[in-house]
């Protein structure tokens, strides 16, 4: 039978993988991989813990963590359109005009 | 022990997960991070929590993954292969992610997360009809607040997407 302890392991998993995307890829794209994985590492914990204390809350929290994350990448991602006009790359070393 | 669907649907997701940040092109990136979204529902359905499964399913492999990938195809040029990032960097990424691992995963094991007593799940699983009843009673607020601001985020988006440019120019032509 399935466990606690296995679904945790999992996120953690899956949120060193989703911290090494973020400190190694330096396309902004990716970047935004790695915090969509993040995100849902996050989920699996609140809905392995509900389901083990039967706790309606953990669900609603993922829920509604999931309706902002896709808000999220709705606007991450408008950014990134923004960028790649203004600098015709998207690798994020080149966004450096704010750079003093 | 965790059983054989388990084991498949995680090796499904972190296996997809690794392949979507270190893939060469960044669609087939952007694929494997839906596969990898699927396989996160594949485990919420395990929890027995099919109705955020479904909503998982909707959202990001129905609405997300299509947006990144249309996102990927508009910035199409060299700009879609990624230069190769310096090896310094990424030997230091692969020792913060065991780093990572190896840390937490080592508290989670101490803290008694495991033991006998507190990782089965004795308890019945939460019904659907509980998740509507809260929804519209004691999280009102927050699933009006909610659409607040994805139609907040919606209106940054087109906002932000805009071009002046061309709008002026086609001022001019009418």
């Amino acid at each position: 039978m399935n466990e606690l302890i296995d679904f945790v392991i999992v996120a953690v998993i899956l949120f060193a993988i989703g911290i090494y995307g973020l400190v190694v890829k330096r396309n902004a794209i990716r970047m935004i991989f790695s915090i969509e994985i993040i995100a849902n590492a996050a989920n699996l914990n609140l809905i392995a813990f509900s389901r083990n204390l039967h706790n309606a809350q953990g669900q609603m929290f993922a829920l509604f963590s999931i309706a902002i994350a896709a808000a999220e990448v709705a606007v991450g991602l408008g950014i990134i359109i923004i960028a790649y006009r203004l600098y015709k790359e998207i690798d994020v070393e080149e966004f450096r005009s704010m750079k003093g | 022990m965790a059983d054989a669907l388990f084991i498949a649907v995680a090796v499904l997701t972190i296996g997809a997960a690794i392949v979507a940040l270190e893939s060469r092109e960044l669609v087939y990136g952007a694929i494997a991070l839906a596969i990898s979204m699927l396989g996160i529902a594949g485990f919420f359905l395990l929890l027995e929590a099919p109705f955020v499964a479904m909503f998982q399913i909707t959202v990001y492999v129905g609405a997300v993954a299509v947006l990144v990938i249309f996102t990927v195809m508009l910035v199409r040029t060299q700009a879609l292969f990624s230069r190769k990032e310096d090896r310094g960097r990424k030997v230091a990424g692969i020792i913060l992610l065991l780093i990572f691992i190896g840390g937490i995963g080592s508290i989670l094991l101490a803290s008694g997360l495991g033991s006998t007593g507190f990782t089965k799940f004795n308890l019945p699983p939460i019904d659907i009809a509980t998740i509507g009843r809260q929804m519209v009673t004691y999280y009102a607020p927050v699933l009006i607040l909610l659409g607040l601001t994805l139609a907040a985020s919606v209106i940054g988006a087109l906002a932000l997407a805009r071009r002046e440019d061309i709008e002026q120019k086609n001022e001019r032509i009418n």
